[in-house]
């Protein structure tokens, strides 16, 4: 792969069993960016868990309401861009799963999982767009 | 990829076999199926093995949670078997190693329903 910039994107109608799609193909791009296996694990699952959170939570189902998914890496860092249709949610005060009294939901980790595992992350709302989560992982060479 | 589940009865306790990706959809739909299916059976001893578990979502750590409730509710165990290294970091990360019961050894994690 050469020094630039690799981008790639991707638009899915919101259903779940789109997932699987969104999957492979990251799992194909994390490949491309020369990762390893770890780094290929928790990307594809923080891809994963946001993507179902943007369908389920932000687009709320809506067949109709699209989530637009944008990879950029290259040899040093894997970036990924996920935007929902959605009306946005109180992401200032997100409950800590980890807290006693949260602890034996059965929902309420995919964030948290995201954020542990990857090195950048945010949240934030564009007004009539949606919702957009940025997160990424570099890619050190061991 | 799809999850299955077997179970299979050792002394007092039901283990189910589970291999494939607990995720949302299918994979925790299966799990909750077979704790149900064993919860019916008045099966209180479960022992779900996650040795063949390749992968699991935070669906499927919640679908694990609310089996682990749902059990206890009706009087019941249930406990976990041979993480893979992935599923016990998971598990480690979300704190949920503080409440499962969770064996490398299928006849010690029987011996532990005694």
């Amino acid at each position: 792969m050469n020094s630039e910039d690799s981008v790639i994107e991707l638009k899915i109608q919101s259903s779940l069993e789109y997932t699987d799609v969104v999957e492979s193909l990251t799992n194909n791009l994390t490949v491309l960016a020369g990762c390893d296996p770890d780094q290929a694990y928790f990307i594809e699952m923080a891809v994963r868990e946001i993507v179902v959170n943007a369908i389920r939570h932000g687009n709320q189902m809506d067949f109709d309401k699209t989530v637009q998914v944008h990879y950029r890496f290259n040899s040093e860092r894997f970036a990924v861009e996920v935007l929902d249709q959605g009306n946005g949610f109180d992401f200032d005060h997100l409950p800590d799963p980890c807290n006693p009294e949260n602890l034996m939901k059965s929902s309420g980790r995919g964030i948290f999982l995201v954020r542990s595992f990857m090195d950048d992350f945010s949240l934030n709302y564009i007004p009539h767009q949606g919702t957009e989560v940025k997160f990424a992982k570099k890619l050190s060479r061991s | 990829m799809s999850m299955t589940a077997t179970t299979r009865k050792v002394e007092a306790v039901s283990i189910v076999d589970l291999s494939g990706r607990i995720t949302i959809g299918e994979g925790t739909v299966v799990l909750k199926e077979a704790v149900r299916n064993l919860l019916g059976k008045h099966e209180m001893n479960i022992l779900l093995n996650l040795g063949d578990v390749s992968y699991i979502d935070s669906s499927g750590i919640g679908e694990l949670v609310s089996s682990f409730t749902t059990v206890g509710k009706q009087g019941g165990k249930l406990k976990l078997l041979s993480l893979t290294k992935k599923v016990h970091d998971l598990l480690s990360i979300t704190k949920l190693l503080t409440v499962f019961e969770v064996f490398d050894d299928e006849v010690k994690a029987i011996r532990s329903f005694v």
